[in-house]
């Protein structure tokens, strides 16, 4: 297993605590002497820098939402003079006004760091050519990639997304073997290759690709997979953190490593804000600790995942997270408890005999009805193992939330199909 | 003796499932020789003995319905008063639990057939093998 930055990588826990509190502190001081908006926060929740004295006392600490990047805009949130920034990079797919992150020459530098750990740790090397069919622009993920991967001595192509012949033609004229790509492009792209005839195991030299930016399930992860014969990795980032390369998993494919001596990462409970326990699905929340143009604190990313607190096989001591499970405004309340749509999706994925789709309805606020698709292939003509299944899918999902559902068992193909942004709870509740 | 099959629908109760199914079926120029509707709260099992079996079943499938084909034992049994409890009686003597059943008319008034599921097929037939009972088979319903 090779390493870009084995000593950081692997660097022993009680270490990297320390690294990341001494980080912490630096940043905290950073953002309360320059950043007037971070100060009065701070004032306001009585804190100042000197209270935090160990790592846990950032809950004392406010949390930075995106409304607060709109506070003082553009430049509220940036710690340097402008003519130190030297790139601006925005968020891409909100509504409204767009999110604004700026970079210094470290900052970009550091984020290239981050990639080639990334880069290396999935087996990518020198002599590795690199297809980046991200989008170049105010989009972070093509830019970030593109750095990391000359970093590491992987000559890049700089392919952007789109015109799906002319990528085709570039993995054949230059022997591409690693892809950098939107999972729904990928999809599209596979599945094109193979119309064309071509047999990607011997016309083509793919050996792995990078999927993120959007949320995909692992069954269209092996799909991929199969189609093009190559092993796909799980990339995880968002503009306010650089970009990709915040979390990135290993060749275990087992979680994202998120680069703790770079983010310092919290998951809480988006309603109360409170941490919820190692293991259990929240709201990713995250500082940076490494960044000197813009630091953000304890900014609420809306994306639900959990911490794998388990040591990885590959040797890294930094912790892993699940695959991003969904966004945290999806939760609803039944019974007056707190339910995301994922903790249902992962009961439903344990159990043999339903399909992938499934949907939420609330019609009243004391009961939810989970619709579920049976797996066509599974269906053996026996009405006592549906009975069966719908029984372990009752009480799954009642030990999984507290709140017993009512369940339906529906024929493959009714419910409405769609692609990553799945519309999973259809909420018919009026107060 | 010979097993003959049963094709199997899973179907929501709801009103139009049998009709969507039984058209394919006629459209097809299939015939339905038995079935039965086993349904519990929501759903359903429609099952079907078919003169062309496998042809429905891959016409069902490749129209998008989840079904499944499944063996089973045609017993003969008198059109008669006792006719199924002469039959029924010597499964339970073998041991034999029936899963799912229907009747099959052959001729009116004449001769009937009841078509078991049971959970080992194979094993089923063996026991009934030195048994006086008359079976069903494939090519009788063709």
């Amino acid at each position: 297993m090779e390493f870009w930055n084995q000593e950081l990588e692997t660097l022993e826990s009680q270490k990297l605590r320390q690294l990341q509190f001494e980080r912490l502190k630096k940043t905290i001081l950073r953002v309360y002497q320059k950043v007037p908006h971070y100060r009065a926060k701070f004032q306001e929740a009585k804190v100042k820098p000197s209270d935090i004295k160990h790592l846990e006392d950032i809950n004392k600490l406010p949390f930075t939402t995106k409304e607060d990047l709109y506070v003082d805009y553009p430049f509220g949130l940036v710690t340097l003079p402008v003519e130190k920034l030297i790139r601006l990079h925005t968020s891409s797919g909100t509504t409204g006004k767009p999110k604004a992150i700026f970079f210094s020459k470290k900052d970009i530098n550091n984020s290239a760091d981050i990639i080639a750990r990334c880069l290396v740790m999935t087996g990518a090397q020198r002599g590795d050519i690199l297809q980046n069919s991200m989008t170049y622009g105010l989009f972070t993920g093509a830019f970030v990639m593109h750095y990391g991967a000359e970093k590491v001595g992987i000559l890049v192509i700089p392919a952007g997304p789109g015109n799906t012949e002319r990528q085709i033609t570039l993995m054949k004229d230059f022997g591409t073997t690693v892809l950098h790509i939107t999972p729904s492009y990928a999809l599209y792209v596979a599945s094109v290759i193979l119309d064309k005839g071509i047999d990607p195991r011997k016309d083509l030299k793919l050996k792995r690709a990078y999927l993120g930016a959007e949320p995909y399930s692992e069954e269209t992860r092996k799909k991929i997979e199969n189609m093009l014969g190559i092993e796909i990795y799980n990339c995880y980032g968002l503009t306010e953190m650089n970009g990709p390369g915040v979390g990135f998993e290993c060749k275990y494919k087992a979680g994202l490593h998120i680069w703790e001596d770079n983010f310092l990462m919290e998951v809480i409970n988006p309603e109360s804000g409170e941490p919820v326990k190692d293991g259990e699905i929240g709201e990713l929340v995250l500082t940076t600790l490494n960044r000197e143009a813009m630091p953000l604190i304890r900014y609420r990313t809306r994306d639900l995942t959990r911490i794998i607190p388990e040591p990885c096989k590959c040797g890294r001591t930094h912790r892993r997270i699940s695959r991003i499970l969904g966004r945290s405004d999806d939760m609803f309340i039944v019974k007056g408890v707190n339910i995301f749509p994922q903790q249902i999706e992962q009961v439903l994925m344990s159990i043999k005999g339903v399909a992938q789709n499934y949907q939420i309805i609330l019609e009243s606020y004391d009961e939810m009805t989970v619709k579920v698709e049976i797996d066509k292939e599974l269906f053996d003509g026996k009405i006592e193992r549906l009975i069966k299944m719908k029984e372990e899918i009752i009480d799954k999902i009642r030990s999984a939330t507290m709140v017993k559902p009512k369940v339906e068992l529906l024929e493959p193909g009714t419910l409405p199909i769609s692609e990553g942004k799945a519309k999973r709870v259809i909420d018919n509740r009026t107060i | 003796m010979d097993k003959v099959f049963m094709i199997s629908v899973f179907a929501e109760n709801k009103p139009g499932r049998l009709e969507r199914i039984t058209k394919v079926l006629s459209e097809a120029n299939i015939n339905i020789l038995a079935f039965s509707i086993t349904s519990t709260n929501g759903f359903g099992v429609i099952k079907f003995m078919l003169n062309k079996w496998k042809e429905a079943y891959n016409l069902l499938k490749e129209k998008g319905f989840t079904v499944s084909m499944n063996e089973a034992i045609g017993i003969e049994m008198k059109d008669q008063p006792g006719g199924l409890y002469e039959v029924v009686k010597i499964l339970s003597s073998k041991g034999i639990n029936i899963e799912s059943a229907s009747v099959y008319v052959a001729e009116t008034r004449k001769r009937a057939y009841l078509i078991v599921e049971v959970e080992d097929t194979a094993k089923a037939m063996e026991a009934l093998k030195g048994e006086n009972l008359k079976f069903l088979h494939p090519e009788d319903i063709k």
